[in-house]
């Protein structure tokens, strides 16, 4: 039985329980002065039964998915000769996948050996038997949850607080994903990652100077582990995101400054959506304005100087990553000065300040702490951006801060080692991984200072 | 001792006089420094728009060329009384070539001849074949086909690349724009609505690629995001705002939730790829897995935005009910809900919109194939639009750029739409 027929009679059991349930609550109070002596109404019974139907069968079936496909793999490979299962793990991947889509009549015959028929064959059989093994297991789980339940109905059986118990751990299992998500992020960038070291290195990895992983596609050369040093990534990522923060931060900040402290609450209602517009663009906007109108523009306006600019320059990069961020800056900032009391402008204007005397003088050094925390917010969204840098910035790694030259990035590394075809055992795939927990790690430790410094600062003023 | 006092004071007043102009002076500087910053975001803002627009727009016209196509059953290679599966497999690409040599002798050298063929489009043969299937009785017959022009040609009737641009510098060559200068005197040219580009997949040439396929895998890749995200996210806020006993669990998933929206996006990517392709085995560039990353991306969103407008509810209403016997869960069911709703919808259409706008975790589970046909359903390979903007942005041929900004308009489109949609929500229930 194919898993939405499953599904679909899952979900006509779960509904038979609910009136099962309701049906049973009035008999068991049928002789004794009918619906008014349950602890419930007769609906929560019949949620009840419906729940204790439906959930752990679900918990099966998901179960059972998860883990369908691994173990079906596991079982046909090894009935295979021996000389398959000595094949390197991309071979022994093809040689399975035509197997798989001959047995499900994708592809014929005609380029497969004797042993791989063989072998579909027997993938037929168990995917036919994992199918009705399911079925089975998952229809007995739902009629005994519904047995059980039907069993438990008495008329003191307070079956309302029994349901909405059951719901508060459903909310609750919800709310715990985002740890779940969490921990799934650490954990598979972390295995993989620690995959990669066993080839290369941590040290090799943390200070070489030298990033170039396209050698290591052809095993047998000399030379071949390539080499994966991460500093030139790493200058580069930096050198593109201080380019983002010259433009953004005194924009961002003046902006901010500006609509806050001086513009009409008209002007202000205006701009302050305006800006934001320019938050809402995707990234890949952003890639391609950068691509194929800023960077041409940089590179003439350079040579009219007489500058050799790379075509494809971390100017350029981090010029539009600065557009982008502005806005980001803009109500960080605006928040910020907004929290301010205004005891304090106030009394600085009292003593015959000027406005712009108080803010630089008052304002903005109680504002400090919590403009630092934005604008490494601010850092950690330029060092995690990928669209603008993979469409506008260089690929080859060359160890500089100029920012006429073309660099490249953290992301634009795991974007060049993913896409297209890979065979995943490869450093070069891993080495995607590792270069993902450096960014996890780096953007997380920004994160936690900044939110740190945030809050420090918010509480001064509460 | 007055006197001196006096003195002083004047003396004072005189130095913070003279110091005034120069204070005045740097008070309006400051000013300027901050009105400039916001004109300098205002130029940034309009610079990209206009460069969008600019180079997008002449995307939505497509040139056509009206050609006389002699359909000769022999050059076809068709019997009389050929099956449909014959017409579908005839060559149509011979008597096109022929009714344009006829047009135009002049074209006697192999090099001219190719210049002359790439006059139509490489698809043109399967726009004359639509037509004979659609009516048989065209074969034999020499009729006026309107054709779709190759999109060099099409972008010099445009306007685009004017005869004064040296030859070097452009595609089409003096030979091409001098027979379709007399095709456009002749009123064989026209202009109309590109239609193929809303109902057409990707193509290898620009005159022949639309974005529908981008548009199915968008739809069927949020649809599964928001099935995943909002009741998700809706639970949790729940939970977090009316359920959450003060300690260190919930602490934990609160400092969670506020780390995952900083995450960077292709981190979840990359868990993608891992988990769900890799060990749990799920179909690469699918819709299925990409909406499961992306809701995974927007749930943060939707959590905190739910958490601000279940927080708004009155206290007076949770009370009332509580009041006349409600359960907690009722309270919050029956009450409480309903009234946050315009809030939790705007959230969940704020998180749509960047879940709409996303290409790196899509890039990095596959999503980036080279697709022709429309996927049917969640577990087929599909790309959304962001992504094909990425790919078509990467194409070397010229006529692409003007698709990618015809695409991101239509992006944009939808982008705002939906903030607009979002933004007259909270506006028309906060009145009320």
């Amino acid at each position: 039985m194919d898993t939405t027929t499953v599904f679909l009679v899952l979900v006509v059991l779960t509904v038979a329980s609910f009136f099962m349930g309701r049906k049973r609550s009035h008999a068991v109070v049928s002789g004794q002065g009918g619906a008014r002596m349950l602890h419930s109404l007769p609906k929560h019974y019949g949620y009840m039964a419906a729940l204790w139907a439906l959930l752990p069968a679900l918990l099966v079936l998901a179960f059972w998915l998860a883990f369908e496909s691994t173990i079906l793999a596991r079982l046909v490979l090894s009935e295979l000769p021996p000389a398959v299962k000595q094949m390197p793990a991309t071979e022994q991947g093809l040689y399975f996948n035509q197997i798989v889509s001959y047995a499900r009549g994708s592809s014929d015959a005609v380029q497969l050996d004797a042993s791989q028929v063989a072998a579909a064959d027997h993938y037929r059989t168990l995917v036919s038997s994992s199918g009705a093994i399911k079925a089975l297991l998952v229809f007995l789980v739902a009629l005994l949850g519904a047995g059980l339940a039907l069993r438990r109905i008495r008329p003191a059986l307070r079956a309302r607080n029994h349901v909405e118990d059951i719901f508060k751990w459903i909310l609750f299992a919800c709310s715990f994903l985002a740890v779940l998500t969490t921990l799934g992020i650490v954990l598979s960038v972390l295995f993989e990652a620690i995959r990669f070291f066993q080839i290369i290195p941590l040290a090799d990895f943390l200070f070489g100077l030298e990033w170039s992983p396209q050698m290591a596609i052809r095993a047998e050369q000399v030379g071949a582990s390539g080499s994966f040093g991460l500093i030139p990534l790493l200058v580069g990522t930096l050198l593109i995101s201080a380019v983002a923060m010259v433009i953004a931060v005194p924009v961002g900040l003046m902006s901010a400054i500006y609509l806050s402290e001086y513009a009409s609450e008209g002007f202000r209602a205006i701009a302050k959506p305006v800006l934001e517009i320019l938050a809402g663009v995707p990234t890949v906007v952003y890639g391609f304005f950068a691509a194929l109108t800023v960077a041409p523009f940089i590179r003439t306006l350079g040579e009219s100087f007489g500058l050799d600019v790379a075509s494809e320059s971390a100017l350029a990069a981090g010029l539009v990553m600065g557009i982008m961020i502005i806005p980001f800056v803009l109500s960080l900032s605006d928040d910020i000065l907004n929290a301010v009391p205004d005891t304090l402008r106030e009394a600085s204007l009292g003593m015959g300040a000027t406005m712009s005397e108080t803010i630089r003088n008052v304002l903005l050094p109680a504002a400090l702490p919590g403009i630092v925390g934005g604008i490494l917010l601010a850092v950690s969204r330029a060092i995690g951006e990928t669209m603008i840098v993979v469409m506008a910035a260089g690929l080859s790694a060359k160890l500089s801060i100029n920012p006429l030259e073309a660099v490249t990035t953290i992301t634009v590394q795991i974007v060049t080692l993913l896409v297209g075809d890979q065979e995943f055992d490869s450093p070069k795939t891993l080495a995607a991984f590792a270069l993902g927990l450096v960014l996890f790690f780096v953007t997380l430790m920004l994160n936690i200072i900044a939110l740190y410094v945030v809050r420090k600062y918010r509480e001064q003023y509460e | 001792m007055n006197n001196t006092n006096e003195q002083r004071s004047s003396r004072a007043s005189l130095a913070i006089q003279a110091s005034l102009k120069k204070r005045y002076a740097r008070e309006r500087r400051f000013q300027w420094y901050g009105r400039v910053a916001v004109i300098i975001g205002f130029t940034f803002l309009f610079v990209l728009l206009f460069d969008i627009i600019s180079k997008g727009t002449p995307a939505f016209t497509q040139q056509y060329i009206r050609v006389t196509v002699n359909l000769d059953p022999a050059e076809l290679g068709l019997e009389p009384g050929a099956s449909r599966e014959q017409m579908f497999a005839a060559d149509y690409l011979s008597p096109i070539r022929s009714s344009l040599r006829a047009m135009f002798p002049d074209a006697s050298s192999r090099k001219d001849k190719q210049s002359l063929y790439r006059l139509v489009s490489a698809g043109a043969e399967y726009n004359v074949r639509d037509q004979v299937l659609a009516d048989p009785g065209l074969i034999g017959q020499t009729s006026e086909i309107w054709l779709r022009a190759h999109s060099e040609a099409g972008s010099y009737l445009k306007g685009q690349v004017g005869a004064d641009t040296p030859e070097a510098d452009r595609r089409v060559n003096d030979l091409q724009i001098a027979w379709l200068d007399r095709l456009r005197a002749e009123g064989r040219t026209e202009s109309r609505f590109n239609t193929t580009f809303f109902t057409q997949g990707d193509s290898r040439e620009p005159e022949m690629a639309g974005i529908k396929v981008a548009l199915y895998g968008s739809f069927f890749t949020l649809l599964v995001t928001f099935v995943i995200a909002f009741p998700i996210g809706v639970a949790a806020a729940i939970y977090l705002e009316e359920f959450a006993p003060r300690n260190r669990i919930t602490d934990l998933i609160e400092i969670n939730i506020n780390n995952l929206a900083a995450v960077p996006s292709i981190v979840f990517g990359l868990l993608g790829l891992a988990v769900f392709i890799n060990f749990f085995g799920l179909p690469r560039s699918a819709p299925l897995v990409g909406g499961i990353v992306l809701s995974l991306i927007t749930l943060p969103t939707i959590i905190i935005t739910s958490r601000a407008a279940i927080q708004a509810v009155s206290p007076s209403i949770r009370q009332a009910a509580l009041g006349v016997g409600a359960s907690k869960l009722q309270t919050v069911v029956h009450h409480v809900l309903p009234v946050a709703m315009p809030g939790i919808l705007t959230g969940a259409i704020i998180g749509m919109a960047q879940a709409l706008g996303e290409t790196a975790p899509l890039l990095m589970i596959g999503m980036v194939a080279f697709i022709m046909d429309a996927p049917a359903g969640v577990s087929d390979a599909a790309t959304v639009l962001p992504v094909q903007i990425f790919l078509w942005a990467d194409s070397p041929e010229r006529g692409f750029t003007e698709k990618t900004s015809a695409a991101i308009m239509v992006l944009m489109g939808f982008l705002i739409v939906m903030n607009a949609l979002a933004i007259y929500l909270r506006r028309h229930f906060e009145q009320k």
